[in-house]
């Protein structure tokens, strides 16, 4: 490849693909109302940041994928690309001023070109715009001349201000919630009423600097002070680390507040969820679209047997509570036996049907009289654990945290189990796996029984947790969202279900500010993570292997 | 004789069979006792099955893409429905342009001709580089994967076209010829309906004799059936796969601005419930298989308009309209009980399916 | 290890002792600058997004009428979208109850949204008053105190259900009805009040058919209502499946010419985009602005100049009622010490229930025990050719009963 034919290829092309990507982010209006938030203080807004990042980022990525080694040419098309990226916004400034393109675009709003241009009218915005972008390039050429360490460090502090910035809706009130001196006097430094402060933006920067110093130079001893250590010890240091994680997830809600615990349950409950569809389709590689169908029944179950609104059965929740699990898990057999014989995407869509069939007939006004119809139930009463009520999302936070040890408990011993082997004879070839003597009816059902039962239980936290149940919470987004989050935590990982369903939920509630582009920027983050890291943030074993080994497993792997 | 049938039958076969004949004496017994109670006339039952036929021909234009899609890559794609809903929703700044000028009015076919052809522009587009960017890179990785992009796909798609065109409402205009009925045989039928059927089944025969009888059509089943295979009889698979999704997108645009016509609104999540829906009536008909898609789509229709005034209403039970998607999807579900691959679908074996 | 595991237990155990207890305290206080923080649900996005967005605006010009502080506090709103459904509802009112900060709240726009979440702000003692709620079990002393914090400032859709039947008989003359609802909370009351109304005062309702929000193609459901005969149909839903219920109500034949009735939840300019011509003729019931007095017309001044247009939904004014109510209540409640300031939630609930007589924009409001506050005029609207072109609700009520 030629030089010149680098600088088309690299620097002009990827630059047009980041100059797409900042279009659409200014289009759908990202750019201007996370413009109302300030990373740092009346410097720098969320939205211009982000512009920045993506252009630095192109211009970053279009320097790495040049096949020339010549650092010259990797420094041109990093400059190129940047130019080329801050051409299309300048372009949609220019059009947008000058015709009506709103008719279309609703976010092609004056508002929008006056924060790209820094409120300068005429050509001079337009300049300015183009200006950045090149001196983006230039920032992105350095980075790529630049030594490996140094590169690190500024790329990292760079990220470390702007998570910083993007959390301070989150930080600054558990500053203010511990309210001593000390933290009071560290909330003024770092933050005011909207960005970081700019001497804050520095130390942060420094402080991170030292740490990943400090970390780099002793990193090498602590990791074989580790290894050096006698075998029991080595163990004991295990179960300390275990023990330490024990009291840390019991004190936790203690001091994040009420907020931050009930994004806890939250994800609480969508672990216990995936925890259970992990066996179904991560253990016996049954895909199973249909999942919330269980979680509706868990929650109806304890909606009907504890609220006075339909009958009144009077049950308490933990009379309630193995009820509903019981029911869930028949009709988990239920739903297995007619889809028996179904493979691959039958199935799929057979136990999405299931799904909606439960929702629809809950909602039906023919059920109504039964189960409450469009008006739902409500006047569920909270859990009472011996006396007590369970009303803020700390006190549901135990019970949740309760039920996810036991089902990780059982997720863990069935794994190793001969079921938990058959199932995964299962996944990898049914046919040959009958051939070896499983039973694939039993061991099918008792795969859809057990993913039922927790997702039951699931159901039944959920409805005395918000105290009213609905049929239209129980949609498909629920199935989906929770086949999502197995899949990037890692398909049949117990951790990865952890981190996934923190990750993909989590999140999402910690960034109030996406609210509006929450599942825009979800949609994105999912296709970007399976294309970046298709098994997952912290894969089964197994599963790496297959994914990074040759070619020929790869293929066989039908899930 | 018996013997034999013993040997191959099991219990659980038994009480699928159950299952699948209790639906079925349910659904039955509930028609005899509607048409007894003669609560609808000849005429209602006619008009219950053109609206049927013509939802059901959408969705089986739809579920053309889709069954075409699974048929080259095996998986499902779940982004079809925004692929089908950002067609018509860019076609409506079209049309609202061509309305406002009176272009409508004076030249109404070429107009239409023109949203036709932007929508389908469109969605080909979205379809074309969905492929490219989100599954290309994922074709030899276990079938889950793709399944997620899919789905990140599709939300992005939804929300993207929601940003950039806004969360309102928006409703095609009136277009002039397009209003109104024709009696056919007596039978009162709306304009719009008569259009979308034929329309949508001059399309679909194009589309089958485009993938039977031209080389390339040729050249896409043969990916379908064996891409390895294919690739050593010198075609391009990337090639093929791309022109499968050129194809389901044209068709998804074609089928979008169809269903504007009818139903005049368009939003940002059109698309979900006619995805779900076409994807049903791919499986129904034999996911992978072009006439099983048709098939599918046009029952999958009549189903939702005749059923729940047929099964339901003698049953006494109330509102059944609300309940028709659980009659569709028990259908569905019947059907897969008996023909586990689809009322077209060939026998596949395990690692096909 | 069995030593850890006890040790592992006890731990367990002392924190689950020592969680907070269940009712914290429901008091706010506010250090100096610290701002009076007013959380609003109502519905930000989806078809039903004019409802909520009206509102907002409707709050906003409330606060800035307010003077923008109070007792040298400055007003602080901000808050989440309840989607016009249970499911948002909950979420919504979760995130708003997990702020401590948060000193009443304002919403929801839809009912669904407020049966799910008002019991959830009302556990952690937040008041709410709902500018657009409706649905009469809101209100309804059997509902129990789940909703003793619950205030609306609109009507009771025992009401708006009633007069719509008693328009359909008496004026109209009108003696077989159907209804459709779409299976919100909303919908399907006030079909229900109508029903019950419209039997009593001697009519038949032939059918009462339901449909999914999201539906499209209703011609199947409206041949099925055709089969049996009725003169009227009634279907309170929201923006979208009213527009096609509408605009398919022509195309099936026997429902060609009957008189076709909606209710507040689509009475805006977004419904006569989704119906188009089909709306000519047919009737919305709705509050009556034209009786409205002068302070009304300021306010829609105050609104075009401030967004450049008209309102788009019936409950802005119901809003900007709702909100001066709770700053009155909370300017009463309001304890000053030194710089800060101190509010009771649960005094402020009381002191809200409390009122009496206060000048809305949409007359005196003087609340019951139940929380409904408003002072009902429901006027039936009717839908010209004009209006259709013009892209406006008539402006002039077609028929009021007082």
């Amino acid at each position: 490849m030629t030089k010149a034919q680098s600088l088309w290829n690299h620097g002009v092309k990827i630059g047009a693909i980041g100059g797409v990507s900042v279009l659409i982010i200014a289009l759908v209006g990202m750019i201007e109302s996370f413009g109302k938030r300030d990373i740092i203080s009346g410097i720098l807004p969320m939205g211009i940041a982000m512009a920045l990042i993506i252009c630095i980022l192109v211009a970053y990525i279009a320097a790495n994928k040049t096949p020339i080694c010549e650092k010259s040419v990797k420094f041109a098309n990093a400059v190129i690309s940047g130019f080329v990226t801050s051409g299309f916004l300048a372009l949609l400034v220019a059009i947008g001023r000058s015709f009506n393109i709103r008719d279309m675009f609703v976010g092609a709003s004056p508002a929008l070109y006056k924060a790209l241009t820094a409120g300068i009218a005429g050509a001079g915005g337009i300049f300015l715009i183009l200006a950045v972008g090149l001196i983006c390039g230039i920032f992105a050429g350095i980075l790529i001349i630049l030594n490996d360490l140094p590169r690190k460090l500024i790329i990292n502090a760079l990220a470390t201000i702007f998570v910083l910035g993007l959390l301070q809706e989150l930080i600054i009130p558990i500053f203010k919630s511990w309210d001593f001196g000390v933290t009071n006097y560290l909330g003024k430094l770092f933050y005011t009423q909207n960005g970081l402060t700019i001497f804050g933006t520095v130390l942060a920067a420094v402080i991170y600097c030292i740490i990943s110093l400090l970390w780099k130079a002793n990193q090498d001893t602590i990791k074989t002070t580790y290894k050096d250590l006698p075998k029991g010890t080595r163990k004991k240091v295990k179960t300390f680390g275990f023990f330490v994680l024990a009291v840390f997830l019991i004190v936790l809600p203690q001091f994040l507040g009420l907020f931050l615990s009930e994004v806890l349950t939250i994800v609480g409950l969508y672990i216990l969820l995936g925890l259970g569809l992990n066996i179904v389709v991560g253990y016996a590689g049954l895909l199973d679209l249909g999942y919330v169908a269980f979680f509706a029944i868990g929650s109806y179950v304890v909606a009907i047997l504890t609220s006075p609104e339909i009958f009144s059965f009077g049950f308490n929740f933990w009379q309630a509570l193995p009820i509903a699990v019981i029911l869930g898990i028949t009709a988990g057999v239920m739903l297995g036996i007619p889809v028996l014989k179904m493979r691959g995407d039958y199935l799929a869509i057979a136990t999405l049907g299931f799904g909606e069939i439960i929702r629809i007939l809950v909602l039906s006004d023919f059920l109504k009289p039964w189960l409450g119809g469009a008006q739902g139930i409500g006047a569920i009463p909270n859990p009472n654990f011996m006396g007590f009520q369970m009303v803020k999302p700390q006190h549901i936070y135990y019970l949740i945290l309760a039920g996810c040890m036991l089902v990780v408990f059982i997720s863990i011993r069935l794994k190793n189990s001969r079921l938990g082997r058959a199932w995964m004879a299962m996944r990898e070839d049914e046919d040959v796996a009958q051939a070896m003597g499983i039973n694939l009816v039993a061991t099918k059902l008792f795969a859809f029984a057990t993913g039922a039962g927790f997702s039951a239980l699931s159901g039944a936290i959920f409805a005395s947790k918000i105290g009213s149940v609905y049929p239209h919470s129980f949609n498909l987004f629920i199935s989906i969202n929770v086949v999502c989050l197995i899949i990037i935590g890692g398909i049949g990982s117990l951790p990865g279900v952890v981190v996934g369903a923190a990750v993909l939920m989590g999140l999402p509630e910690l960034l109030r500010e996406f609210a509006e582009y929450r599942m825009f920027v979800y949609g994105a983050a999912l296709v970007a993570m399976m294309l970046l890291r298709p098994e997952g943030l912290w894969p089964e074993a197994r599963h790496k292997i297959e994914l990074h080994g040759d070619d020929e497993t790869q293929t066989q792997t039908a899930a | 004789m018996f013997q034999k049938w013993k040997d191959r039958v099991t219990v659980t076969d038994i009480v699928m069979w159950m299952i699948g004949g209790t639906m079925l004496l349910l659904c039955l017994w509930g028609s005899v006792s509607t048409i007894r109670a003669g609560l609808y006339t000849s005429s209602h039952w006619i008009d219950f099955c053109i609206f049927g036929l013509a939802q059901g021909s959408i969705y089986a234009l739809i579920a053309t893409g889709y069954t075409m899609v699974y048929g080259v890559l095996k998986m499902i794609n779940f982004a079809h429905g925004e692929v089908f809903m950002s067609g018509p929703f860019t076609g409506y700044f079209v049309a609202m342009a061509f309305w406002r000028s009176d272009f409508l009015d004076t030249h109404p076919v070429l107009g239409i001709i023109v949203i036709f052809g932007v929508a389908m522009f469109v969605s080909t587009m979205i379809a074309y580089f969905l492929e490219k960017i989100a599954y290309r890179p994922l074709r030899s990785a276990p079938r889950l994967i793709p399944l997620i992009t899919a789905i990140g796909a599709s939300f992005f798609l939804q929300y993207l076209f929601r940003g950039l065109y806004g969360s309102g409402i928006n409703a095609y205009p009136d277009i002039e010829i397009l209003e109104g009925f024709w009696m056919i045989f007596g039978i009162r039928v709306l304009k719009i309906q008569v259009i979308v059927i034929i329309a949508a089944v001059l399309l679909m025969l194009v589309l089958y004799n485009f993938i039977m009888l031209t080389k390339v059509g040729k050249a896409i089943r043969a990916v379908s059936e064996d891409k390895e295979a294919a690739a050593l009889m010198g075609i391009n698979v990337d090639a093929m796969i791309s022109t499968t999704f050129v194809i389901g997108g044209m068709a998804a645009g074609a089928a979008g601005v169809l269903y504007a016509l009818m139903f005049k609104q368009v939003h940002f999540f059109m698309g979900f419930i006619p995805g779900i829906k076409a994807f049903t009536a791919a499986v129904l008909g034999g996911i992978g298989n072009i006439p099983g898609a048709m098939l599918g789509g046009v029952f999958l229709g009549l189903i939702e308009s005749v059923a729940p005034a047929l099964f339901l209403d003698g049953l006494g039970i109330i509102a059944p309209y609300q309940l028709k998607d659980a009659i569709a999807f028990s259908m569905l579900v019947m059907v897969l009980i008996f023909r586990p691959t689809g009322i077209l679908g060939e026998r596949l074996s395990a690692k096909k399916a | 290890m069995k030593n850890l595991i006890r040790v592992f237990i006890a731990i367990c155990f002392l924190f689950s002792i020592m969680a907070v207890p269940a009712v914290a305290g429901n008091v706010v206080k506010l250090e100096k600058g610290e701002p009076v923080h007013l959380a609003y649900w109502f519905v930000t996005s989806g078809p039903n997004t004019s409802l909520g967005m009206d509102s907002l605006r409707g709050a906003e010009i409330a606060i800035e009428d307010f003077g923008g502080k109070l007792k040298g506090h400055p007003i602080k709103l901000d808050g989440q979208d309840s989607m016009c459904g249970p499911e948002g509802g909950q979420a919504a009112a979760s995130k708003i109850a997990s702020d401590p900060s948060v000193i009443a709240a304002i919403g929801s726009s839809c009912s669904s949204a407020a049966k799910a979440g008002v019991p959830i702000l009302w556990k952690m003692g937040i008041p709410n008053v709902s500018p657009s709620n409706t649905a009469p079990l809101l209100t309804d002393p059997a509902s129990g105190p789940d909703f003793d914090g619950y205030l609306r400032t609109c009507h009771n859709d025992n009401i708006q259900g009633a007069i719509a039947a008693e328009f359909a008989y008496s004026q109209l003359g009108l003696k077989k009805a159907a209804t459709i609802h779409d299976g919100s909370v909303y919908a399907e009351s006030l079909q229900q009040v109508f029903s019950d109304t419209f039997v009593k005062l001697g009519g038949t309702i032939t059918s009462q058919e339901a449909v999914s929000p999201g539906d499209t193609d209703m011609r199947p459901v409206l041949t099925k209502i055709a089969s049996g005969g009725p003169q009227f149909l009634y279907y309170p839903m929201f923006i979208a499946e009213s527009g096609h219920v509408t605009r398919q109500s022509k195309e099936v034949s026997g429902l060609e010419n009957i008189a076709l009735m909606s209710a507040d939840g689509s009475f805006s300019p977004d419904f006569l985009k989704a119906a188009g011509k089909a709306a000519e003729g047919m009737y919305h019931s709705s509050p009556d602005f034209s009786a409205l007095g002068d302070s009304y017309t300021k306010f829609l001044a105050k609104h075009k100049a401030k967004y450049g247009m008209d309102p788009e939904a019936p409950f802005h004014a119901h809003t900007y009622d709702a909100v001066m109510l709770i700053l009155n209540a909370i300017d009463k409640v309001a304890v000053v010490s030194g710089d800060t300031l101190t509010i009771d939630r649960m005094a402020l609930n009381k002191a809200m229930h409390e009122t009496k007589g206060q000048k809305g924009l949409t007359g005196d409001l003087t609340c019951d025990e139940n929380g409904d506050c408003a002072n009902p005029k429901i006027a039936i609207y009717k839908t010209s050719m004009a209006d259709i072109k013009a892209g406006k609700m008539s402006p002039k009520p077609f028929w009021k009963k007082y």
